[in-house]
Parts: C-alpha cells; structure tokens; sequence
C-alpha cells in the first residue's frame, strides 16, 4: 500500500568523512529565517568538476549539480547568481580553498560559494562537497561521501541540511515531505513527495473520498479523513508499514491534528450529537473532550509547545479562529477581521498562526502573529488559496491555489514572497501537509 | 403474480375456442362462423390493487429522493420552502412506514473542506430533527454530510452555489 522513494533507504551504507579539521569558525548568522526583510544572500554554485580522468559519467555531474542548486534555491534564503557570469578559469577543478580566486566569486557579488566535485567508479561514486564564504575566503563546511551512483541525491540532501543549519542555526528541510490530495485518478485520495514535490506516490488507494492529510510529529504516521465506510471516519495509517487504526464513532470524524510531541491526535468529532475537538491516543481511544460549545468546534492546531491550541469555531454565528489554553480551558478569539477564518496552522516556530480567510467570495492566505495580533495578507487577486500549511523549519508555507485554473500545491515563504508551484500531476491537487523532519539524511 | 396473470389471460381465450370448436362439432356445417377468437373480446383483467398503490408509491418516492431543500451561505437553519418540502417528505415516510431515508447535507465550494464537512452535518441533522419533530422516527433517518465534496454545479456563480447548498434524500 505504502512506496517509498527508494534511495533515502540506502543512506546507511553512505560515509560521510569530514574532509580536514573544521575550519574555526565562531556564530555564523547569515540568515535569520524570522525575518521579513532578510535579504536573499547571493550564491554561485559552478558546475561540479570531475575528479578523475575517466569514468564519471558527465550526465551525472550534470544531475549532481542540478540537484544541489535547485535544492538551494528552493528555500528561498539565496539568490543564485547566473552560471553565464562566473569568471571561470580553465584547467583543473577549482574546488578547495587554495585553487580559489576569491576575487573571481566576491566581483561578480557572490558572498556564498558551493563545490562539488565527483568521482565515479562504475556505480560507485566519491562526491567532495564545500561551501566558503567568499567575503573572508572561509571554508565554512567541507565533506566527503562515498555510495553508489543511486545516493546522489541522498548525498547531496545531506550535505544541504548541513548547509542550512550552518547558515540559520536550524536542520534544513530536505528530508521532509509533503502529503497531500489529488484526484487525478477520479477519487480523492492521498499521495505524498519530497519536500521539492519530486517522487510524488499515492499513499492510499481506497477509491472514494479522502482527506485532510496529518503528519504525526515523528513523522512515523499519517492521520486522515475518509469516506471508505461511506461517511467521513478517520484513519490512522502508518507511513511504512500497513499498520493502521481507525476513528469510526457515529457521526463525523474529521480534522485529524497531531499534538506536538506526543502519540496523540486530536480530532472533531459528533457521536454525541455536537461538533466538539475531542483528544486521542494515537491508536484511536479517546482520552478526552477538549473543547465545550453548542456550536461548531474543528480544525485544530497545537503550539510547538503543546500548551495552546487553535481551532475554529462559528460560535459568534460565523467561523473564526480561537486559542484554547489546554491547561485551563480558557479560550480567547484570535481573529477578528473578515467574515469567514478557518484552517490554522500553528508556525512550528510558534510565534505565528497561518489560516484562511475568505475575501469576497475567495479565499486568501494570511498570517497573524501572537504578539500583536495584526493579520498579514500572504497571497491575493490569484484564485482560491487555501490549506496553509509550514515546512518543519518555519521557513516556508504550503498551500494549495487555482490560479492557474486547477487546483494546484504552491510554496512561498513565510512572508509571502517566491510563490511558486510545487508539481504537477494529473487531476486537481490540495491540502497539503508538510511532515517534520524525518532525519533521514 | 406475473405468471399467475398470463395463466389467467390464456384461459381466458382458450375455454372459448373450446366451447366454440365444441358446438360447431355438433352441428351441421351450414355457413362459416366469424372466427371464435374474435368472438366476444376478452375484457382485459382489472389491475390488482397493489399495482395502482406501487404506481402511487414509485411517484411519491421519486419525488422524495428528487425534491432537494436548499440553504443560505453558510447557514443551516431551514426557510419556509425548506419546511414546506419537509412537510411533504413527512408525510410519504407516515404513509410508508417501512421507509428508512438518508439525508445527504452539501455545501457549495465558498469556504474550506473542512468547515463545509461540519456545515454539511448541521444542514442534514436539522433536516432530520424538523422530520422528528413532525413525528416521524430518529431511527428512520440517518444523515451524512458530503461538505462540498459532491457538486452538482461546478460553476462559480450564485446560481450554481445556490444549486450545491442542499440536502438530499435517498430511500436506504
């Protein structure tokens, strides 16, 4: 039922060697990801060099850097600076701090510079990979693996991760994924890709109707709504493996939302006659009912903390989003403009809540920060946006757009800029929902 | 009872050719006789009874499952034609007391999947508890909600919204 991309496995027999002591480097804050006006560092990352003579296939190295600089890019923390530009000199791969010209890199603007060289050996390979900054003429990271020609983009995703938390302080988001709906084959049903929307595979192949996909926080289960008993129940499937548990109660069963932390779900649920957001062990027993109104109760959303929890309510006659404090069980509304704010999504950074609000009769991502409350208008005038959801490290937001006519996945950052879509598939896509990392590279 | 009819019509025209062959046995043949056949014409067999009253039944049911009630954005309470519609299907499920129903609460495309589920579930169980307020029994009706995963219009305009915001009922 379940596949799985086949590489990420095989990373086991991958070695990683560091190349030379570390350089000393102290605190290094290139980028501080929860800043709106951050400025996109730029990058230059020339084409990766052989490392021997013969045998290494220039498709690959072609592959190799394609892989690194498209995996870069896609966080939106750099500006990659046109290949047509770099003063390259010819001769011998250019890759180690004493083959640099630093003044080549630093003339054309590029404060960050990546290498990466190769060797293959029929189907093994040997990959060197570095990254200076080119200001100070720093190596800042330098590794070398060693795996079969299958571990390239492992490899490469690996050394990414590296980079990032060099960068930020925090693990990049290359080994996460992102699950989502599509209908392309005539029902709803789940799939999941990588964290760029490459190796897209359906995760359920139940032929009805199937929704609301929900990463558990170790990544280990997916949580669901579906129709497969002809009326909306939940299902709680394990990623790898068949294992799965179900949420049947009379009624509906909707919205599964994972707490932080914790093999626990919660979920909105009618068997006693009220939409109310019920707690679960993560194998289906309720524990608790967490909230208490005549009206409308869903969505949940918990804090990294777990403490306070988002949802919507239409308890003032029309949905909104309010903060229920587990501990106590107070509960303060949240937003007040607009007419219609459903689907929040607690930033795993937690000082921000992405929802949806409806703008005439389209709906549109915001943000709202918990500090001041004040809403920020993330996407506009381009279809229906909905299903904010955000990438393990905060940096970037899921969601799903009709701009182009069909319902498609889209990325941007947390602020709203690089909107762009994640793949396409046959069909209408929708509701994503990014995992944690799932430290696999 | 399809059998029993056609046992029934063939009696009917044999038992008077046989009298018929009988009595022109019997006498001298003097001129020819209109066929017997064609003899005094069968009068068709009245319909049964419960053929009319499974007529009335296949009317009535299909204008229950046809006849939709329709919502406001984003509401679930029932206006008067909604009522008016309830009242009629009150009354089918009191004539045919053995008829279990399931209404199906949809919503148009505005909005989100997941309020749409919870809205879909209002609009079906208000349906239903008006019916078991007309005195017709909970264990009768069960609901579902479809949120707006099931249009019937895909279009983005009132019209069509307005065609999507309903609940349906199905003869379980």
């Amino acid at each position: 039922m379940i596949k799985r991309s086949g590489p990420t496995l095989r990373m086991a027999t991958v070695f990683v060697i560091l190349l030379l002591p570390a350089a000393v480097f102290g605190q290094y804050d290139y980028i501080d990801i929860s800043n709106p006006f951050s400025r996109k560092i730029p990058m230059a990352i020339p084409a990766f060099a052989a490392l021997n003579s013969d045998g290494t296939d220039p498709a690959l190295l072609k592959k190799a850097t394609d892989i690194i600089t498209n995996s870069l890019d896609f966080t939106g923390f750099f500006n990659m600076i046109d290949r047509g530009a770099y003063l390259l000199e010819p001769g011998n791969p250019v890759i180690t701090t004493d083959q640099i010209n630093f003044r080549n890199w630093t003339t054309i603007g590029s404060e960050l510079l990546v290498t990466g060289g190769l060797s293959q050996t029929g189907s093994l390979v040997d990959i060197e990979l570095r990254l200076f900054d080119t200001l100070t003429g720093k190596r800042l990271l330098g590794k070398r693996y060693h795996g079969t020609v299958n571990d390239v983009r492992p490899i490469i995703l690996r050394f990414c991760n590296e980079v990032i938390l060099q960068l930020t302080g925090k693990r990049g988001i290359f080994d996460s994924k992102i699950a989502f709906v599509s209908n392309g084959s005539g029902n709803k049903e789940i799939f999941i890709c990588d964290f760029d929307g490459s190796n897209p595979v359906p995760f359920t192949r139940h032929g009805t109707i199937s929704l609301s996909p929900a990463w558990s926080s170790d990544g280990k289960w997916i949580a669901y709504t579906t129709y497969v008993n002809k009326k909306p129940d939940i299902f709680i499937h394990r990623t790898e493996g068949s294992e799965q548990v179900t949420v049947e109660e009379k009624g509906i069963n909707i919205t599964p939302s994972w707490v932080p932390g914790q093999f626990t779900l919660s979920a909105t649920m009618s068997f006693a006659g009220n939409q109310e957001i019920y707690l679960l062990t993560g194998s289906g027993k309720i524990i608790k009912k967490i909230t208490n109104n005549w009206a409308s109760d869903l969505s949940p959303s918990w804090a990294p903390d777990a403490k306070l929890m988002a949802f919507v309510s239409n308890r003032t006659g029309a949905p909104q989003i309010y903060i229920q404090d587990i501990k106590t069980g107070q509960v303060e509304r949240l937003t007040f403009e607009g007419n219609y704010n459903t689907q929040p999504s607690w930033s795993p950074t937690g000082d921000r809540i992405a929802y949806t609000s409806m703008v005439g009769s389209r709906n549109d991502i915001f943000t709202i920060d918990l500090k001041r409350r004040q809403p920020l208008q993330l996407t506009q005038e381009t279809g229906n946006n909905e299903s904010p959801s955000w990438s393990p490290d905060g940096s970037l937001i899921a969601f799903s757009s009709t701009r182009e006519g069909p319902s498609r996945i889209y990325v941007m950052t947390a602020f709203g800029a690089d909107q762009r879509r994640l793949l396409t598939m046959s069909g209408e896509q929708s509701s994503p929902n990014w995992s944690p990392n799932l430290n696999k590279y | 009872m399809r059998k029993k009819l056609w046992i029934f019509l063939a009696l009917f025209l044999v038992i008077p050719v046989l009298l018929g062959t009988v009595s022109c046995a019997k006498k001298t043949v003097t001129k020819e006789e209109p066929a017997p056949v064609m003899a005094p014409a069968p009068a068709p067999p009245p319909p049964p009874v419960e053929d009319k009253a499974a007529k009335a039944f296949d009317m009535e049911k299909s204008e229950f499952q046809n006849d939709n009630i329709y919502f406001a954005f984003d509401k679930s309470n029932l206006d008067d034609m909604a009522q008016a519609t309830l009242k009629k299907k009150a009354e089918f499920l009191k004539t045919y007391p053995n008829v279990y129903t399931t209404i199906e609460g949809h919503c148009d495309d505005r909005g989100t999947p997941e309020y749409n589920l919870a809205l879909g579930e209002r609009r079906a169980e208000s349906a239903k508890s008006f019916l078991v307020d007309l005195g017709i029994e909970a264990y009768r009706i069960s609901t579902v909600s479809y949120g707006e995963e099931r249009p019937v219009c895909t279009e983005q305009t009132e019209a069509c919204w307005a065609k999507n915001r309903r609940g349906v009922f199905v003869i379980n």
